[in-house]
């Protein structure tokens, strides 16, 4: 095609750093093509052979060689019936149709419920082509009224029918496999007897995916799905197909009525005892199923390992705890400890710190007594004495341990110098004016 | 033996003809290049292909068909299946109500009263299709006013070789030199094709013919004009006989209920009901009620009564699905989806699905039960809504589906009857028509526009999956409104079914609450999940740079695959000079790269 076809989408951008010495790279080739043919047909075809014969003439091996390659897509009609018909089965009365197995009528006996409706189709005409009674007619071999035919012919009206089909396939007793018996099974082979079973009740499934046996291998959950799902089967079996024919005439609608309501109780009946028949079959299993045995030791295993992790956790938390009180006693001990030792220590400092005030104390009143209270002359008077004693006293109450100490030193060294003794002490009290702590006129004797 | 002497090719006066177990049809391309459907000289255009003798008379067409009543034993129908055949491997289904098949040493043979005063003669297959092939000859020489002497001829696409060369033979023996025989569908398609409207665009056909006993469905992929077939199913056992069946019973029912006879049990009884019932059905397809008019219908009771289309469609609804599931089955047999069958190209985002314009899809209907108007619409329903169903109830300038294959068989033999018979065989030889096809589709990654303004790039196709090679495509992108350097990924590509589930809507309460029983309904109809197709990027094969593109511009790219799966790609800026040029080489060939 020439033109060119415009799509209204837009390219993307050139991504970041993408690079090419002439702008294009090639990433691979083609997948290999299908060879298959076209149809000689039409101009652009004609177009197309003028090109590729080019004048040449190709030879019958070439055709050979060039239709071998080719993809086929016309299936082989095959006409072989591969099963075998048996005598008794071609000699059927087509009117006990109910009796028939229609998959055996059809060569279908291999697939019976998977049987598919293509295959159900070819199966008929296979056998179309072979019992026609048009060309028994004509070859002389008369089936006394056509009765295989119309054998052929209800059994395909059956399996066709969706609905009929399933009548039929829920009473195909050929299809059951049946459950192993105890000796089978004593010698062990439980998957490989059971699987069958559980393969062909599965038909019945109105659910699709219905879970299977498995095998050994299987997992708890696997093995607790499947014993679910089958003691919650939900069948579609039903058992119409063995109703008693109800007559079709109008003349005895009394008898009718009975027969339908027998029917209809027989089918009841049939499905009840199908869903027991099922439970049954299930319950056998279950209860040769070894990894049910399996799984319960695994289980009670289980709980003795828990059991044991449990106690040691225990202990082991215990031990934690006890090991923590213990150290909290500890610490608590260490703490008061040292608590006391400080004490004490504190009291022993108090003490000395109080000794050293009382010495110091006694240093200042001496100081003033040994230049006998600033007496000028001779004895001081009792009221002098007790002035000086009063301002010292006011002094020493109003200073902190260490001034005291640091007083008391600098007054040691003054040696009875009466006019240094009372400079130092006036020098305190205007030092205690000054930080408010004492006023000028409570001072009587050192200004 | 041949009537007439050897002709060379400048002297092949040809025709084409469809050849039906129920009807047959002639068709001639006039000089103005149209194919016409040529009425026989009883004005039918759709002939029965049945043969009947009455006192050494031979009937055709029409009249024999209406002795089907009268003479069954002598009158000879639905016997093309039978040609070329193993008596062992025939179905005499179809001629039970008309002469029966027998063995004639392996072949069949019809044992029929053909010459006045004797005894019957075994007259084989092959014969009584020499002596229809020379009455439709004939009827297209008086029609033309000139001497037929050639033809091509439509086959089913599962004809085996016997039974071509048995055709092939017949004809001969009648006069007419084969100049090709063509598949039934592919002619039907042609007929469609050559129609001067039609554009040639890459397109997947699926052609229903649905005839009287037998149908069959073909998956057609047409590529560049050349059509590759894909997968074909046949039902041999469904046809309009089957819809006849549903009439015949539905009448011998009303007239049991008067008369408490069924007339299907007396034979000439059966055979008038079969004849009228079919004419009833065929007045369903265009009115809504059809009449059934018998004159001694049975037990000298004259019979009439009527039945409405709706009851029909009822009656018939299983046949109707038999049908549908034919050409179901011949799409998914192609490894398609009817999905496929469809002329969008779904993008990931939902909202924007853009259409390729000059892709399309069709289902085409042929064979007169093809007219039926509800396999139509039930079709429609199966298809996507943008695929064409070409009938006549659902689309209106469908062809009639009785004519297409006369109608194909003739175009094709316009363009053949030119050359010699030698040249024609080697322009069909499989040396020719065996060919390689891309067994993926093969596209570039482009923007899809979405309501999230740009996304990520997808893969879109540009050659078809199922191309035949050597082909070539040249296809136009868009650049974005900015322009500048922009990205070329050549790669294959593989479509995908992805199914979305709906969101479950929150109910609205807009009108206060109040919903009525149809708003319901459509609600839950919106709830069934979306099926569509998203491609895939399978493998990259190339990436070009397009450096400083003009804003606003296109960018144009040429793929040519060679047959051997090597391709040459160039990509381009339209209206700027120079662009990239490169070759891929072929798979398993190792060279040095260069072009
Ligand atoms: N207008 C119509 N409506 C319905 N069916 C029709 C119509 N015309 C023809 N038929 C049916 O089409 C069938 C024949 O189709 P045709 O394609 O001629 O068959 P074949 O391919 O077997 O030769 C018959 O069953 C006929 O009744």
């Amino acid at each position: 095609m020439a033109t060119a076809e415009v799509i209204p989408l837009t390219l993307p951008p050139l991504p970041e750093g993408w690079n090419a010495e002439k702008d294009f790279k090639i990433l691979g080739t083609l997948s290999n093509a299908t060879q298959r043919n076209i149809e000689p047909v039409g101009p652009h075809f004609l177009a197309h052979a003028r090109r590729k014969r080019h004048r040449r003439t190709f030879s019958e091996d070439e055709r050979i060689q060039a239709q071998e390659r080719v993809k086929k897509v016309e299936e082989e009609e095959d006409n072989e019936i591969s099963e075998p018909e048996d005598p008794i089965m071609l000699s059927r009365d087509a009117k006990d149709w109910k009796g028939q197995d229609h998959y055996a009528v059809l060569g279908l006996s291999k697939y019976r419920y998977r049987a598919t409706p293509e295959q159900i189709k070819r199966a008929h005409r296979k056998k179309v082509l072979r019992h026609h009674p048009d060309k028994k007619a004509a070859s002389g071999q008369d089936d006394e009224n056509d009765n295989f035919f119309k054998c052929i012919q209800k059994a395909t009206e059956i399996l066709l029918d969706p609905a009929k089909r399933r009548q039929f396939d829920s009473v195909d007793e050929a299809a059951n496999v049946d459950p192993p018996s105890k000796k089978q099974l004593s010698k062990g082979n439980f998957y490989k007897l059971w699987n069958p079973v559980f393969e062909s009740e599965a038909r019945f499934s109105k659910i699709q995916f219905v879970p299977m046996l498995g095998d050994e291998s299987s997992s708890k959950e696997e093995v607790e799905a499947f014993y679910n799902f089958w003691y919650n089967f939900d069948s579609w079996r039903s058992f119409e197909y063995q109703d008693e024919d109800v007559p079709d005439d109008n003349e005895n609608r009394d008898q009718k009525r009975h027969i339908e309501r027998k029917n209809a109780n027989a089918r009841r009946k049939k499905k009840t005892e199908d869903t027991a028949r099922l439970r049954r079959l299930v319950d056998d299993a279950l209860a040769v199923d070894e990894r049910i045995k399996k799984f319960r030791k695994e289980e009670r295993a289980g709980k003795d390992k828990r059991r044991l992790e449990k106690e040691a956790e225990a202990k082991r938390l215990a031990g934690e705890k006890e090991k923590a009180r213990l150290e909290e006693e500890r610490l608590k001990k260490e703490s008061e400890e040292t608590a006391k030792a400080e004490r004490e220590q504190n009291k022993k400092a108090k003490e000395a710190a109080k000794n050293a005030a009382k010495k110091n104390k006694r240093v200042l009143k001496s100081s003033v007594k040994d230049v006998n209270y600033f007496s000028k002359s001779g004895e001081a008077s009792a009221a002098q004495v007790d002035a000086v004693l009063d301002d010292v006293e006011l002094i020493m109450n109003k200073i902190s341990n260490e001034e005291l100490a640091s007083l008391a030193t600098r007054l040691t060294g003054m040696d009875k110098d009466a006019a240094a003794i009372k400079t130092i002490y006036a020098t305190a009290a205007r030092k205690l004016i000054e930080e408010g702590k004492l006023r000028e006129a409570e001072i009587k004797t050192f200004f | 033996m041949s009537e007439g002497p050897a002709v060379n090719a400048a002297e092949w006066f040809a025709i084409g003809i469809s050849f039906g177990n129920s009807n047959s049809s002639i068709a001639y391309t006039g000089p103005d290049g149209k194919a016409e459907v040529i009425a026989n000289e009883e004005g039918d255009r759709q002939i029965p292909s049945i043969l009947s003798y009455v006192d050494g008379e031979e009937f055709h067409g029409t009249q024999a068909k209406l002795q089907l009543i009268r003479n069954p034993r002598d009158t000879v129908a639905y016997f093309r299946d039978y040609l070329g055949k193993d008596y062992t491997s025939i179905d005499p289904t179809p001629c039970h109500q008309s002469a029966h098949p027998q063995q004639s040493d392996s072949a069949v043979a019809f044992s029929i009263h053909d010459a006045n005063d004797e005894g019957p003669s075994s007259i084989t297959v092959s014969e009584i299709t020499t002596r229809h092939l020379r009455r439709l000859k004939q009827s297209a020489s008086d029609f033309l006013g000139k001497a037929v002497n050639a033809a091509v001829i439509t086959v089913p696409t599962n004809s085996s070789a016997a039974q071509r060369g048995a055709l092939i033979s017949s004809a001969k023996r009648a006069g007419i030199e084969v100049l090709q025989l063509v598949h039934e569908p592919v002619a039907e398609l042609m007929a469609y094709d050559a129609r001067p409207e039609t554009v040639v665009v890459d397109k997947l056909v699926v052609v229903a013919d649905l005839g009287g006993t037998r149908s069959d469905a073909s998956v057609i992929a047409s590529r560049g004009g050349m059509y590759t077939i894909l997968a074909t199913a046949h039902d041999y056992e469904l046809g309009g006989a089957n819809l006849d069946q549903i009439i015949i019973d539905h009448f011998a029912k009303e007239f049991m209920k008067k008369h408490q006879i069924d007339p299907r049990e007396n034979e000439r009884g059966l055979a008038k009901l079969k004849l009228e019932g079919e004419a009833t059905k065929k007045a369903l397809s265009l009115g809504t009620n059809a009449t059934l008019n018998i004159e001694s219908l049975t037990n000298g009771i004259d019979f009439s009564s009527t039945i409405n289309r709706t009851r029909y469609e009822l009656l018939a609804g299983k046949v109707f699905s038999q049908f549908t599931n034919l050409i179901e089955q011949a799409v998914k047999k192609a490894g398609l989806d009817v999905l496929d069958i469809n002329e969008v190209c779904g993008l990931s985002q939902a909202v924007h699905c853009y259409t390729r314009k000059t892709h399309e899809s069709q289902v085409i209907l042929s064979g007169g039960s093809s007219h039926t108007p509800k396999l139509a619409s039930r079709l429609q329903s199966i298809f996507p809504v943008t695929t064409k169903i070409l009938a006549p109830s659902t689309f209106p300038t469908a062809l009639n589906p009785s004519d297409l294959a006369a109608r194909g068989a003739a175009i094709q033999a316009s363009l053949i009857q030119e050359f010699d018979k030698e040249d024609i065989e080697q322009s069909i030889h499989p040396m020719v028509t065996v060919t390689p096809h891309l067994s993926n589709a093969i596209g570039v990654r482009l923007l899809s526009p979405s309501v999230l303004g740009e996304s990520s790039p997808d893969f879109q196709p540009l050659i078809d999956v199922e191309t035949a090679l050597p082909a070539r495509r040249v296809t136009q992108y868009r650049v974005s409104n900015t322009g500048g350097d922009v990205l070329v990924r050549v790669c294959e590509g593989v479509r995908e079914i992805k199914t979305i589930k709906p969101i479950p809507k929150p109910k609205e309460d807009t009108n206060g609450g109040e919903t009525d029983a149809d708003s319901e309904l459509e609600s839950d109809e919106e709830e069934e999940e979306i099926r569509q197709i998203v491609w895939n990027e399978s493998r990259p094969i190339a990436e070009i740079a397009l450096k400083d593109v003009k804003s606003g511009s296109k960018v144009e790219v040429v793929v040519n695959i060679n047959s051997d799966l090597g391709l040459q790609v160039t990509a381009r800026a339209i209206g700027s000079r120079g662009g990239v040029r490169f070759a891929v080489d072929a798979p398993n060939v190792t060279s040095d790269g260069s072009i």
